[in-house]
């Protein structure tokens, strides 16, 4: 399975997920870096990705143990979970029943955390540990991405690339506004990134199950364009149904 | 921290325990259909595309109900 579309669509996956994870990870990071110094931000971050790096070496190649049909099944359903979760959350977001990632708000109250930690003497050895575990937990799901929507189809290098371009682009972007990315269409890319996890993870656990899909790798669009139709029509009784004071827009 | 992590890695799949919960009984019950009736997987391909958004519909109603009241 080498096509355009399924390395197109693991590709554009990997980046939009990453995208949403590194931003969320970029924001702490930032925060202890302004507010403490950039030194235990950095030195945080650097032993969280060191962490995440050994972890895919220790256990990515035991990938290649396992029977290419298992693996689809388990992966798809790890998908179907992980996507419909996401899926899930945007659609709240975007009817107004839950409120909408802030990531200035998020700034906001990791910035007042460390302030009231200025005068510990263990200050910077607790920005430090902030920083890590922002990254370290932002970094596990991108991890799972990559890996999930890579290596049912021995597509991990298209996968890890698109997590590195949006790594890097976000950390252009940061360097470049030196604030939180609070101009993100978070939602927005949720909304997208879980209806192709989501369509991912039918599409391989009907292939782990034995199922030919009808137009092969082509499959996976229209079962994106099945979940996408499904959601927005979702969103739109929700709306009509249960109308909420300050309903948030998708944004 | 490892409590931490492994708080997340469940995290990352499990949110509002019905979902994760009916969409392990459709797979299950697919899979079982498949491998156990004999039925096509391809039609267990379609009913799994079918029931995703209709569990989805179900978890969001109910969020959405429970905000409502």
């Amino acid at each position: 399975m080498h096509g355009l579309t399924p390395i197109f669509s693991t590709v554009t996956a990997s980046f939009l997920a990453s995208f949403v994870e590194v931003v969320e990870a970029f924001t702490i990071v930032l925060a202890v870096g302004v507010t403490r110094s950039w030194r235990p931000a950095l030195t945080g971050a650097a032993l969280a990705l060191i962490l995440l790096a050994a972890l895919v070496l220790a256990f990515g190649p035991l990938l290649a143990l396992v029977p290419i049909t298992v693996l689809q099944f388990v992966v798809g359903v790890l998908l179907i979970l992980f996507g419909m979760r996401w899926l899930r959350k945007a659609i709240l977001r975007s009817v107004g029943v839950i409120a909408l990632h802030d990531e200035e708000q998020a700034f906001s109250k990791e910035t007042a955390a460390l302030q009231r930690q200025a005068n510990d003497r263990r200050a910077d050895y607790l920005a430090a540990v902030a920083s890590f575990k922002a990254v370290l937990l932002e970094g596990v799901e991108v991890v799972f991405i990559v890996i999930a929507v890579g290596a049912a189809h021995g597509q991990t290098l298209y996968a890890g690339l698109g997590a590195l371009a949006a790594f890097v682009l976000v950390m252009l972007i940061g360097l470049a506004v030196h604030r939180p990315l609070a101009r993100v269409p978070e939602n927005s890319l949720k909304f997208v990134v879980g209806l192709m996890l989501t369509s991912f993870g039918v599409f391989w656990t009907g292939e782990g199950l034995g199922a030919d899909w009808p137009g092969a790798d082509l499959a996976l669009l229209a079962i994106f364009a099945i979940n996408a139709a499904a959601s927005f029509v979702i969103v739109r009784w929700l709306r009509g149904a249960y109308p909420t004071p300050a309903e948030g827009a998708a944004r | 921290m490892i409590r931490l992590v492994l708080k997340e890695l469940v995290g990352m799949f499990v949110d509002d325990g019905s979902l994760a919960l009916l969409a392990l009984i459709l797979i299950a019950l697919i899979t079982a259909a498949v491998k156990l009736m004999a039925l096509p997987p391809l039609v267990g391909g379609f009913l799994l595309l079918a029931g995703c958004p209709a569990i989805l519909l179900e978890s969001t109603r109910r969020a959405a109900r429970g905000k409502a009241r």
